[in-house]
């Protein structure tokens, strides 16, 4: 099969215009006739399902959670970009598709990027009429702050709660149209299969997790936008929930899956501090704007704090390695995340970790602090010489702007970051890679759209913050609703999908064995048992360093893992009844098939690029070498049984209006 | 819709419960400040107040909205209590609640019901009396000469009638009127103060009444103590600006009412001779 | 740390439930509240028994799942924190630990200490949302000025996570702070004042109607809310409610 990304042709800047000019319509009458089914209720999943049901299609939204309110968008804490250029910085669609490009290490396509960059200004207008309530400046106009990777201001934000803002922006869009009943919503649902009728995809195997009840659904379309799959390291940022098991279960029934190996390791997250730990705090990305990232220069500093002895306040400005400043010193602290992350674990790797299992840099606010203080002292006319007092000033605008993230620090660590830097490492936050999908967002199963997280498209190798949000209300607000309605337009004398074809019969059965397995296995271990094996194998040997040893070995010890999960899980509990310990072996399943295919594809990938290093492909510095000549294509993966199995396709990634350089932010 | 809206919803049951309760917080001033003569004033003055409490027509005005008042904010309490047991079926095992809210914010019903009891009490003790039974008209004894004294009754129209003209049957008690035959001359002031003072003094119940009042305003101060200021904030009332006015203002009727209201009884009982 | 938990333990929402204790032993201080439960729950399968089900997501903070009655309050005996961020160094050893499900007529016990808070959902159905079309044809999101001072207070309202913890610890049950928070970050935005009057009239009837207690107060919930929302907000939707009633 070849695969065809369906770009349309003409300038890059006309693509999209021109192409919703041409597409097919389908008439309000008709909408009245045709279902879709969106999975998922996060930013793109909940934007995706409020507008189909306004344009008038019937809409049936599933989500695992409670509430559609609580999909793990919400976690997004940094903010949104667009580029509005209400800074007059030099922002404009171009800048923001070129930084995006750069960012993801020229591995997104070109066309999606521009696309995204097109729309990000319109998703803007559409929250704050939405009732968004983002920070603002005194004189009522919206407020911008600048993120890693960029040199403009062009993240939108509320406060540290922006994915919040956001979600429930779409959520409220959803709630009006649930009110309206357009929107049939599914909470407690999971999709546990897709179903495809003649090669198209034509509704869901649910799982209502409530009473356990194996549920049928059909539609004309299945938009599938159930987030990444970065829990797959066990120990991420996402949320316990978070799994892979749609987006899976499309693969197996044949859509591709593109660059799996593209995980995001966010440089600034707690650092882990035992064994029970179950999952990672973010802290935002913000932050390196004020805080700068130190360790000690003198290894016996480093021990000695590591042993207690020693705390990092005693430490001599001369003795502290500010390694980004050093490193980067265009761009300091604001590198990408990629970067920030490769050169912490790089200082930790190398003895300088400062906590005490050894896996932690500071992030220190005493400059920003006194910075500010200065700062206030000169414009309340008061002196400038009181260290107490400028403390006490610079404090209060510190705690103005990341007070709520200081708070949640502190409860969790237990110390005060305004005194003590802040201990940070890197921790598994996104996954760029995803179902592949075309320019449509349609992925290789027709009728089967992806959007957001779960799609490949448009962060390519490395993602830059607050582009996530962008991308997630982009697909579903204003991508997805034309492009479905040109496949849509072929539905409108198809009638009401049945659900008693053979087709589902065979999914519903399908389902049921694996739940009946599982049930009935008289093993010893819980899930969570494996879940934390295939999280160390992955974390140790297909995490933010690779070599081709490690993972043959990783996609080895993956697969043997999954055959004694197969024989030694225990699930207590009944499936006809609310079982949590069900949920998550149905989950961990599908994760311990997508680590293999994760390790192989990282594997075959013989390059370093954004979140993807090899150790074997490096600069003399330490820094990641890129093979355009011979890995600029995405790879897309189509299931043949096994993911070992897995087929390699090719979609080349062609830049008609970037010149492809080495990534530098020195 | 607005008009169900303004008598049905939990918000509008909540708005009635503040207005009649602001409306109470006025009477209690109102009132306080008549009782007030029992200690500041002497026995003509506090029937006279007594009197123009029961005959002024602005006052009936008053007082019916004042009986209603009662009512609606004990029955809207009453509602509201059933309702709010039903909306948590099955109880906590353990619940600390005095870590996030005040002990008389969560038992507004009970001291609500203890007030009602006492009110109707009172009412039956006083008010009652005053409207419903004969009473003694209001005498006052004036020295003529050295050692020689009249017993006179004060009139509204204030010339006083000697005792003894009614003692020898010359004039006629009905009511609170003093009749020639049929000819009412005038009248005479219902002695509440006497009554008051009697009740307080009684040698075998005084000590338990003066107690039982002061108990009274203990449960009123509790009441008022989260009752006044919780008005405001249904009313919609909740500003940072004038949050210390309330609150303040709220402290006067939790502390200084129920206490000046107190010390009566204890005045009349310990001090008064 | 050795800790003795008395947890509620309920099948489904047809049968009844009851508090059943549990011995824990080795707790780490760094542990989260939900990390220590993990580990019971791991020894409860390793032993085949049923492990507790409790709800729990993004264990950060900010997605309200997590819920949990422990030791008479809501999120446990911190403020300002979620379940999920509730630390063991709260507790000292030797402790016993209640831990119930957050209980309201309007929030049935699913199993053990989950509930089902779809009513608030339905709440926001009812007018949680401002009526604009997503086509984002929308005008420029600069067009109108918003005071720096209203924007901050609809975003503090907005903050409002949804857990619930209001709701379980009024007296009353009541849902005032949490429908008061969407009334609110509406009603101080120029883009949701338009519809205000009827949003509030339908959230609270639906509000009514859904079996939540009457509001009397007494701050709890204030107290208890991991956001911190404020009863201020209360009071604004006591006011636009009056407002919408007499027009």
């Amino acid at each position: 099969m070849k695969l065809d990304s369906k770009i349309p042709q003409g300038p890059i800047d006309k693509k999209w215009s021109d192409y919703k000019n041409h597409i097919k319509l389908v008439n309000p009458a008709n909408k009245r006739n045709i279902d879709v089914i969106v999975v998922g209720t996060g930013l793109a999943g909940g934007s995706a399902a409020a507008t189909l049901a306004e344009l008038g299609y019937n809409v049936k939204a599933f989500c695992y959670q409670d509430s559609p309110r609580r999909a793990h968008s919400i976690a997004a804490q940094g903010g949104i970009n667009a580029s509005k250029n209400y800074q007059g910085d030099g922002d404009s669609v171009y800048r923001l598709f070129y930084d995006t490009v750069k960012g993801g290490d020229y591995r997104a396509r070109e066309a999606n990027v521009y696309r995204l960059a097109e729309v990000s200004e319109n998703i803007i207008d559409q929250c704050v009429a939405q009732g968004v309530p983002f920070a603002r400046e005194y004189g009522g106009l919206l407020d911008n702050r600048s993120f890693g990777g960029v040199q403009v201001s062009r993240t939108f934000y509320a406060k540290g709660q922006t994915g919040q803002q956001l979600l429930l922006g779409a959520y409220s869009a959803m709630n009006r149209q649930i009110g309206r009943g357009k929107i049939q919503m599914y909470n407690r649902h999971e999709m546990l299969d897709i179903v495809k009728v003649d090669g198209k995809a034509r509704g869901i195997i649910a799982r209502n997790l409530i009473n356990g009840e194996i549920e049928r659904h059909s539609a004309h379309a299945v938009v599938i936008c159930t987030g990444g799959y970065g829990n797959v390291f066990f120990l991420s940022t996402n949320a316990m929930g978070s799994n892979v098991t749609a987006a899976w279960k499309a693969h197996k029934r044949g859509a591709f899956f593109a660059n799996p190996c593209y995980t995001q390791i966010h440089p600034t997250c707690i650092p882990v501090t035992g064994d029970h730990q179950s999952k990672l705090t973010l802290m935002s990305e913000s932050l390196r704007n004020d805080g700068r990232i130190w360790v000690p220069k003198k290894m016996e500093d480093a021990v000695a704090i590591r042993e207690g002895r020693l705390k990092p306040t005693q430490i001599a400005e001369e003795d502290r390695d500010y390694y980004l400043e050093r490193r980067y010193p265009s761009f300091g602290n604001l590198v990408p995340r990629d970067v920030a992350s490769r050169a912490a674990k790089e200082r930790c790797d190398a003895g300088y970790g400062v906590n005490a299992t050894g896996e932690a840099v500071y992030l220190d606010f005493a400059s920003a602090i006194d910075r500010y203080g200065k700062e206030q002292a000169r414009i309340h006319h008061l002196d400038e010489n009181d260290a107490k007092l400028i403390y006490k000033l610079g404090k209060e605008v510190v705690e103005n702007k990341y007070g709520n993230l200081f708070q949640m620090y502190e409860k969790i660590v237990d110390e005060d970051p305004y005194t003590t830097p802040m201990m940070i490492y890197p921790a598994v936050h996104y996954t760029m890679g995803g179902l592949w999908v075309d320019y449509n967002l349609m992925s290789t199963i027709e009728g089967c759209y992806v959007l957001g997280e779960a799609n490949f498209s448009d962060h390519g190798a490395n993602r830059l913050g607050a582009s996530a949000l962008m991308q997630g209300l982009a697909d579903g607000y204003f991508v997805l609703p034309y492009t479905i309605g040109d496949y849509l337009a072929n539905d409108i004398r198809t009638g009401k999908i049945p659900t008693d074809l053979p087709e589902f019969e065979e999914a519903e059965k399908n389902v049921r064995n694996i739940i009946d397995h599982l049930m009935n296995n008289k093993g010893t271990h819980s899930v969570d048992y494996f879940h934390k094996k295939l999280g160390k194998i992955m974390w140790d040997k297909v995490g933010m360093a690779r070599n081709a040893q490690g993972l043959t070995e990783a996609m080895d010890e993956i697969a043997q893992l999954r055959e004694e999960f197969y024989k030694d899980v225990k699930v207590s509990g009944t499936a006809e009844s609310f079982n949590q310990e069900l949920e998550k072996a149905l989950r961990v399943a599908d994760f311990l098939e997508l680590g293999e295919l994760f390790a192989k594809d990282a594997l075959h990938r013989e390059e370093s690029c954004g979140g993807h290093f090899r150790e074997e492909h490096q600069t003399e510095d330490g820094e990641a070498k890129r093979d355009d000549e011979n890995f600029a294509y995405v790879a897309a993966w189509e299931y043949k049984g096994n993911p070992r199995e897995s087929v390699l396709h090719k979609e080349d990634l062609v830049y008609e209006n970037i010149k492809l350089v080495t990534r530098s932010y020195k | 819709m607005a008009k169900s809206a303004l008598l049905k919803s939990s918000l509008a049951k909540k708005y009635w419960m503040a207005l009649t309760g602001l409306f109470l917080c006025l009477f209690l001033v109102g009132h306080l400040i008549g009782n007030l003569q029992l200690i500041f004033g002497d026995a003509s003055k506090f029937n006279e107040y007594a009197l123009f409490m029961t005959t002024n027509p602005a006052v009936k005005v008053l007082s019916y909205l004042t009986y209603i008042s009662i009512l609606f904010h004990a029955i809207d309490g009453i509602v509201l209590t059933i309702q709010n047991k039903k909306a948590r079926p099955i109880g906590y095992v353990k619940n600390n609640a005095k870590a996030n809210s005040s002990w008389s914010s969560r038992n507004m019903a009970i001291l609500g019901t203890l007030l009602l009891v006492f009110i109707v009490t009172h009412m039956v003790n006083f008010w009652a009396k005053m409207h419903f039974s004969e009473m003694p008209l209001q005498t006052m004894e004036v020295n003529i000469a050295e050692g020689q004294t009249v017993k006179l009754y004060k009139t509204v129209q204030e010339q006083p009638i000697p005792a003894t003209a009614v003692e020898m049957g010359q004039l006629e008690v009905r009511g609170t009127g003093f009749y020639q035959g049929d000819l009412k001359i005038a009248d005479g002031y219902k002695d509440l103060h006497k009554i008051t003072v009697e009740f307080f003094q009684h040698p075998q119940y005084g000590l338990i009444a003066t107690v039982l009042y002061v108990l009274a305003m203990v449960v009123l101060g509790f009441h008022l103590s989260h009752g006044f200021a919780s008005a405001f904030q249904s009313l919609g009332i909740n500003h940072p600006k004038y949050n210390c006015l309330i609150k303040g203002i709220g402290k006067i009727f939790c502390y200084v009412i129920p206490a000046l209201f107190a010390i009566i009884p204890l005045y009349i009982h310990f001090i008064l001779k | 740390m050795n800790l003795t938990l008395k947890i509620w333990r309920q099948n489904n929402a047809k049968e009844a439930g009851k508090m059943v204790d549990y011995k824990i032993n080795n707790i780490s201080p760094d542990m989260s509240f939900l990390e220590m439960l993990d580990v019971l729950n791991n020894e409860l399968i390793e032993k085949g028994e049923d492990p507790v089900a409790f709800d729990h997501d993004c264990r950060e903070g900010i997605c309200g799942m997590c819920s949990l009655f422990i030791n008479g309050e809501a999120h446990g005996p911190d403020r300002g924190v979620t379940t999920c961020q509730l630390h063991m160094r709260m507790f000292k050893d030797g402790d016993t630990i209640y831990i119930e499900p957050f209980r309201a007529k309007a929030f049935p016990v699913i199993k053990d200490l989950v509930v089902d808070r779809t009513a608030f959902d339905k709440i926001q159905h009812a007018g949680g949302f401002v009526s604009v079309n997503t086509s984002g044809n929308t005008q420029d999101a600069n067009a109108i000025p918003i005071p720096k001072h209203d924007a901050d207070r609809a975003f503090d309202a907005a903050t409002c996570i949804g857990c619930g913890a209001c709701v379980a610890t009024c007296k009353n049950s009541s849902a005032m702070l949490f429908v008061s928070a969407k009334v609110s970050q509406f009603a101080l935005l120029p883009q949701g004042k338009v519809e205000a009057a009827d949003r509030v009239r339908n959230m609270v009837e639906e509000m009514d109607a859904l079996g939540f207690g009457n509001c009397t107060n007494t701050g709890a919930c204030e107290i208890e809310c991991p956001k911190g929302i404020s009863l201020e907000n209360i009071a604004r939707m006591n006011r636009e409610y009056l407002k919408a009633s007499i027009k």
